[in-house]
């Protein structure tokens, strides 16, 4: 068995893990062993796997990653970094001086520094939230100049129009599912929807019922509702996933009892875009009379639902992944057979009584605007995502040691993502500051911990790591999806070139066989 | 109810000018980019069309998306943003690159 002492400098990967979560948001050790320069810091810093453990460091914490948009200023602090840069002091330690110059040499060379091209970032978070469509905007303008009446107001003319519009955008939105546009209520977004579904079903069947079925790859908001459904006296079934990100419906049926009394699980995953077999899932839902909840979030207008066809009672909806406004969503609840559901809002009794509060026309009528475009686009669409995303699957996976994660089959196209073995998601991420990317959720990219949902997958946790996520949309184009096919490859290789792990893998060297002494 | 008059030839050629045209005024890469490709793919699509009904509202349609695309291009004009890694910050380059 090879016995490596492995040095803090050569301490990589899994057991600088601690040091990153140490520091959140500084460099992880991946990089931080060569200085990098940060434009928007005056003063060189220096990081290393021992500095980065230290409180020291923590001050590190204030870099700001901050998109430039103001060109003059951006073009100043790259300046102000260049001669920084350009006068490096002399004091460090040797060792450390030698890391440090090649590592700037070969960083800088690994950020395309091409003059003549503009520097804000490529966007490719389209899972965090897409871009508004100026169509959208063009609909949402005529509410905040003219049309300002409030939509409950029936007295006059003023409240009328927009009564109108309102429930021409709601059409739009119930198209989309195959619903009707009674069944649509507006929300402040898909969060609120959750919510609403499984605080407001189980609470109005509490009497009878006390159990709750969700998956555990579920978004956080479904998680944590259903967590604080366990403090009301519920009981929750987490339903586990196969390493495909699929739930095994047969597990799913052996979990229905005769109390249950919901059923969630989400369409589309937010992180490995896997689409769960929803039609499947309604019928078994359908033949155990539970209500079947389903978080299309990410879904809604990006694949193919219906409602009536998938036995869906209840379906979650967000407005701004489909390039609408932010702050609104909707929730589909079936009328026939009726689902009942516990308000949380109380108040003037708005959208049958299940969310009360005056509805916001321009949000609304935005929202259907988008759901119109998205259902007089999805073919075209479908065909632009579909295209640009084969091309990016077919570019990552052609080097070595990646693998997409989630169903290869059973995907929604505009979401990928992938593991790059031997390289830290966080670290690579740092390397492409040109790129507007994500290593898992928005609301968990705070924290360094690796993603649950890849860790339900069965990845471990080095690889859940080192994973990203790229999200394709409609104003995804192909020149960028070049150009991150070639960031990617070009830096993921250079990270590798800088991991004494990667060097050990060349060697042909079994990293399970290693013991690692210092633990 | 009268029938409907089918848009001519020039009128739509005219059309699919005014629409490259105002799509190109896109101050956003993305929308620029994406409203090109719809302006092309959408008329080259209901080129074939003979029916003169079904024109007539299509070009009433068409009609109404222009004046819309020239409002927001004139928006996005109005709000502009640092330009994209993978846009030539020259017009000129710009230009030449939109020709191919």
């Amino acid at each position: 068995m090879l016995r490596y002492t492995a040095t803090p400098f050569l301490r990589l990967s899994s057991s600088s893990c601690a040091a990153s979560l140490a520091s959140r948001r500084t460099l992880p050790s991946l990089v931080s062993r060569s200085n990098i320069i940060i434009p928007n810091t005056k003063n060189k810093r220096l990081y290393s796997a021992v500095a980065a453990t230290s409180p020291a460091v923590k001050v590190a914490k204030d870099i700001s990653l901050e998109t430039h948009t103001d060109t003059q200023r951006a073009a100043k602090e790259t300046q102000e970094a260049r001669s920084a840069a350009a006068t490096t002091p002399l004091s460090k330690s040797s060792i450390i001086d030698e890391i440090d110059t090649s590592g700037t040499t070969a960083l800088n060379a690994a950020y395309q520094e091409n003059t003549g091209f503009g520097t804000r970032p490529i966007y490719m978070d389209m899972q965090a939230t897409t871009p508004t469509d100026p169509r959208v905007l063009d609909t949402m303008l005529k509410f905040l100049t003219g049309l300002y009446g409030n939509p409950h107001s029936n007295t006059h003319s003023y409240g009328w129009e927009t009564h109108k519009e309102v429930e021409d955008a709601r059409d739009h939105v119930a198209k989309l599912i195959g619903a009707n546009a009674k069944e649509i209520i507006f929300t402040s977004g898909a969060t609120e929807s959750n919510n609403m579904v499984i605080k407001g079903v189980s609470r109005f069947y509490k009497n009878t019922k006390k159990h709750i079925i969700t998956t555990r790859t579920e978004h956080k908001c479904v998680l944590e509702a259903a967590r604080a459904m366990i403090n009301e006296g519920f009981e929750v079934t987490f339903l586990n996933v196969d390493e495909q990100g699929l739930i095994n419906l047969k597990e799913l049926e052996d979990a229905i009892r005769p109390d249950t009394c919901l059923v969630s699980v989400m369409a589309v995953n937010n992180e490995i875009g896997v689409i769960q077999p929803l039609k499947e899932i309604g019928n078994i839902c359908k033949k155990k009379k539970v209500y079947f909840h389903t978080d299309a979030a990410q879904a809604y207008g990006k694949i193919k639902l219906d409602v009536n066809d998938m036995n869906i009672d209840l379906l979650s909806i967000s407005s701004h992944k489909i390039y609408g406004p932010m702050g609104i969503g909707g929730l589909y609840v079936r009328r026939r057979p009726r689902v009942r559901l516990e308000p949380l809002l109380s108040g003037g009794g708005q959208e049958r009584g299940l969310r009360s509060g005056t509805l916001a026309p321009p949000l609304v009528a935005g929202f259907g605007r988008a759901a119109k475009l998205m259902y007089d686009e999805f073919e075209s669409d479908h065909e632009h995502i579909k295209r640009l995303s084969d091309k990016l699957v077919k570019g990552l996976l052609a080097l070595d040691h990646t693998n997409l994660n989630g169903s290869a089959d059973h995907r929604y196209p505009g979401c990928v993502n992938v593991s790059f073995a031997y390289v830290e998601g966080e670290s690579l991420l740092m390397a492409l500051r040109d790129i507007a990317l994500s290593s898992g959720s928005a609301c968990t990219s705070a924290s360094l911990e690796p993603s649950y949902v890849l860790h339900a997958l069965g990845r471990d946790d080095v690889l859940a790591h080192s994973s990203i996520r790229f999200g394709i949309g409609r104003f995804t184009t192909e020149k960028e999806v070049d150009y991150v096919i070639k960031a990617i490859s070009e830096r993921v290789q250079f990270l590798r070139n800088l991991s004494p792990l990667w060097e050990m893998v060349q060697e042909g060297i079994d990293l399970d066989s290693i013991e690692w002494s210092g633990h | 109810m009268t029938a409907a008059i089918a848009p001519t030839r020039r009128q739509v050629l005219s059309l699919y000018k005014q629409f490259i045209k105002n799509a190109n005024q896109f101050n956003n890469f993305n929308f620029r980019e994406y409203f090109l490709r719809k302006s092309r793919a959408s008329f080259k699509q209901n080129s074939t069309i003979q029916d003169a009904e079904k024109l007539s509202k299509l070009y009433q349609d068409a009609k109404n998306d222009l004046s819309a695309l020239k409002r927001q291009s004139v928006i996005s004009q109005m709000y502009t943003f640092d330009k994209l890694v993978v846009e030539p910050v020259d017009k000129e380059e710009r230009k030449d690159i939109n020709k191919h």
